[in-house]
């Protein structure tokens, strides 16, 4: 019943579409819909042909489209929780042994890094921290069949693209450190990473905010991929929790990505919680993809935890993102949060530990990607071991590093507000230095690259 | 004052008796004895330029602007020629809001749409936060985006994506350089009209100017608004752009006919003199003419006229030096006066200029209500009230 009603929808555009190219009038461009120009009702007509709908069928039974539990749209899935592969019949999954390596080493680098900077805030050595356990999967699957150059814009649990394109474990320490290698110069909360190196947008706290700048940074890049036709072209990811989608800017993003055919993957994380609100408080219909299709999205739902599955869906979504000069795709990606939303949150107020540990043990992504491997014959307990204790020892390696550092020079308090400082503000970082040399026991400058010297907005 | 609106209706009354083509438009009619509350002549005003020889004399014109010729625009007329200029001039500059492919409500985008491609100029979904956080998206990706939002009464939607990220992306990426949105030029008409009561009324500036890593321009001439728009748009920071509405069509001068940018973040002094400052932007500049006009005239004093143009970050400089000659200021917008840019504005010249001033800072401003219907004569600030503080400042 979902895919036919996918089906319904993409056909009722398909028909628009063709209905109004044959009205496209010359010099105008044919990307953009004009259904105002739908032509006035004809006598006898089976369907109305109201602007607003110009292919729907009339009808004499009164009936409510209902929405309901049978409807829901399939998930896709490539490995069983065994790690098996379900379709026999299927070509094996299109991944080296290398690359299977690579994803399987980013996710449990991301795994263990969570529990370490975890019980580091714990101890109170980073103010802040954000766990993504039990959706590696998600990020890590997911960026494997992106460009490097692709932009993708993050919420906030996306520690796994980071990751695979290329953050070292420095770049991690140095940003929840604040020390003044951070490239964000220590202005952000933990685990609001960024680079520009990498493609990857700052993360920013407001959630949802990044959708329609993805739609946006999707448009531009589809000038751009026209005005170079010669480079490879390039689309947008743009990734947000199932709770994130009931921001208005998720339905102005998606609205807007459509209306301009922009080549965006929406990237949905169905965790089943923001915060501690289940996401039975969160909506009602199905789910989060369901939605795709009412704004004339093609979309698609997968199994978050199935590594392999994501990596297969955003490689076809890529290719249909880049079809007809630009569209966008929908992917809702199900797991399962199985850690707190936070080092601020303690979830077994509000669900069952009994649960949480039974997500944990039945079937997580790294698991179930071992298993295969394992299957393959790639992987094995000594390796296993081997990883995590490398792995580990890096990671603590890069802590106590980045611990020792300095914060940043404190003008980076006031620069990178304007692209260049304003009068105003050289006034008020010459008063806060008169202050702090006023009374050098009320202020601790020696945590700080260059001390108090650091005061001086023209020395950068 | 219910005197002469009484007999404003009344004479309103005999005319459509005698005439019922000649229908006075009450919501725009005067009391008949007015002397100073009446409509601004953009015909003969000194703050336009009548000639084209007083538009090219601008100094701070190009050399390419000053010996190129004049066209006479109004207000809206300039804002299409800078736009169409951006778009000429750089490949990167999109333009796009609620109904600006067929040139827009107020027809700023006139002809931009089958001139520049319906891929540069273009519909977006009814929706503010989407289409600036679209904007938002485009600059980060090294687009020009200049976004309309059709009346700043409806900028709120989009509030969290102004505040929260265009002023704050820059920052916020630190070292990563080029992930700014420096690109963006947010557009919107402000300001009363006359009959725009509670949502075409709105000068929200002040809301903009609380935020850092902003800039806000507010233009008071066609001249100005060219300039200064085509320098938001050049501007390596978010530029949130108003444009007086009421002056659209109202304000015709001759406008240089070459691309040129006016300085941001620069007052202009308007007129010298050396007994009181009057400080305001956007359309109450009118207002704040015809009432030192009066002033000068009645009473024997000399009073100085300064433009803000840029109302964040501000030009404290020129302020502060005009503050320091005459002893006595006054502030006018149209906004409430409450928090509004005037309070900023007093405080600092407060801190500034203590010694110097002969009598309290001044504000003439919008009531400290919202902008009802039939109430706009009586809630902004008019050539009376204005008159009224210039003649308290100098008697205190």
């Amino acid at each position: 019943m979902a895919s036919k009603r996918i089906i319904t929808a993409l056909g009722r555009n398909a028909l628009a579409q063709g209905t109004l190219r044959s009205k496209t009038r010359p010099g105008k461009c044919s990307n953009c819909q004009q259904r105002w120009n739908s032509v006035s009702q004809k006598q006898g007509s089976d369907r109305v042909q109201f602007p607003g709908a110009v292919n729907s069928r009339f009808s004499t039974t009164l009936r409510f489209e209902r929405a309901t539990e049978e409807d829901a749209m399939p998930t896709y899935r490539i490995l069983d929780q065994e790690g098996q592969v379900v379709d026999k019949e299927a070509a094996a999954p299109d991944i080296s042994d290398e690359e299977a390596l690579k994803l399987y080493k980013d996710m449990v680098t991301i795994s263990i890094m969570d529990i370490i900077m975890f019980d580091a805030q714990r101890q109170g050595r980073v103010s802040f921290y954000m766990v993504s356990a039990g959706e590696e999967g998600i990020a890590v699957g997911s960026a494997s069949s992106l460009n490097h150059k692709d932009p993708v814009f993050a919420q906030y649990r996306e520690h796994g693209v980071f990751q695979y394109r290329g953050f070292t474990l420095d770049d991690f320490m140095n940003q929840l450190f604040a020390t003044k290698h951070d490239t964000g110069l220590a202005r952000n909360m933990p685990v609001h990473y960024g680079s520009r190196k990498l493609n990857v947008h700052a993360i920013s706290s407001p959630l949802a905010t990044q959708i329609p700048h993805a739609s946006g940074a999707a448009y531009a890049m589809k000038m751009q991929n026209q005005q170079n036709p010669t480079e490879e072209p390039r689309v947008v990811a743009c990734y947000f929790g199932e709770g994130a989608a009931s921001e208005g800017d998720f339905h102005a993003a998606l609205n807007i990505a459509a209306t301009r055919a922009c080549p965006v993957l929406f990237i949905c994380r169905n965790n089943g919680y923001a915060i501690s609100t289940p996401t039975l408080e969160q909506y009602r219909g199905d789910g989060i993809a369901s939605r795709g299709v009412g704004y004339g999205i093609d979309t698609i739902r997968v199994d978050g935890n199935d590594i392999l599955a994501v990596r297969e869906v955003t490689r076809r979504a890529r290719e249909l993102a880049l079809q007809d000069g630009g569209r966008p795709v929908l992917i809702e990606a199900m797991s399962y949060r199985v850690s707190h939303h936070s080092t601020s949150d303690d979830s077994f107020a509000y669900r069952a530990k009994v649960d949480v540990e039974d997500w944990k043990r039945r079937d997580n992504p790294i698991t179930r990607l071992r298993k295969w491997m394992e299957g393959k014959g790639i992987w094995n307990e000594d390796k296993e071991k081997e990883l995590r204790a490398d792995t580990r020892k890096a990671i603590l390696n890069a802590y106590r590093k980045a611990e020792k550092e300095k914060h940043p020079p404190l003008s980076a308090m006031m620069t990178d507000v304007y692209a260049e400082p304003t009068d105003e503000q050289r006034e008020q970082m010459a008063q806060l230095r008169k202050i702090v040399e006023k009374y050098p026991n009320e202020y601790d400058v020696s945590s700080f690259d260059g001390g108090v010297d650091g005061l001086d907005l023209d020395k950068r | 004052m219910s005197k002469h609106l009484s007999s404003g209706a009344r004479a309103a009354a005999r005319i459509s008796q005698r005439s019922p083509l000649a229908l006075r438009r009450r919501y725009a009619s005067h009391p008949p004895k007015a002397r100073l509350n009446i409509p601004t002549d953009y015909g003969t005003t000194p703050l336009l330029h009548h000639t084209s020889k007083s538009a090219l004399a601008n100094q701070e014109l190009s050399q390419e602007a000053r010996n190129g010729t004049t066209d006479r625009k109004n207000l809206f007329q300039a804002i299409n020629d800078a736009l169409s200029h951006a778009l000429r001039n750089d490949p990167k500059v999109l333009l796009f809001g609620e109904d600006v492919a067929f040139g827009g409500v107020f027809r700023c985008s006139m002809n931009l749409a089958s001139e520049f491609g319906e891929d540069r100029v273009f519909n977006t979904p009814l929706s503010e936060q989407g289409l600036v956080g679209f904007a938002i998206g485009a600059a980060v990706e090294g687009m020009r985006p200049v976004a309309e939002v059709q009346f700043a009464d409806y900028v709120f939607p989009a509030f969290d994506q102004i505040v929260n990220e265009a002023a704050k992306i820059r920052y916020r990426a630190g070292s990563n350089e080029g992930m700014d949105c420096g690109g963006l030029t947010i557009r919107m008409p402000s300001g009363g009209v006359g009959h725009g009561a509670l949502y075409h009324s709105q000068s929200p500036e002040s809301l903009f100017t609380h935020v850092p890593g902003l800039r806000v321009v507010v233009p008071r001439s066609p001249t100005q608004a060219k300039g200064l728009l085509l320098a938001a748009i050049a501007s390596p920071d978010p530029v949130i752009f108003l444009e007086p509405k009421i002056l659209y069509r109202a304000a015709v001068e001759h406008v240089p006919a070459e691309a040129y940018t006016l300085p941001l973040s620069k007052a202009e002094v308007l007129k010298k003199g050396n007994d009181v400052t009057v400080i305001s932007y956007g359309t109450p500049l009118y207002k704040c003419q015809a009432a030192l006009a009066a002033a000068e005239k009645d009473l024997k004093c000399e009073v100085e006229l300064i433009d803000l143009r840029t109302i964040y970050p501000w030009d404290k400089d020129t302020i502060m030096e005009s503050v320091n000659k005459t002893g006595r200021v006054i502030i006018v917008h149209e906004s409430m006066v409450n928090a509004g840019v005037g309070a900023e504005v007093a405080a600092a010249i407060q801190e500034k200029c203590f010694l110097r001033l002969e009598a309290p800072v001044q504000r003439v401003a919008g009531w400290s209500t919202h902008s009802g219907l039939a109430y706009e004569a009586f809630n902004f600030p008019d050539v009376t009230r204005i008159y009224d503080t210039i003649k308290n400042v100098l008697d205190y």
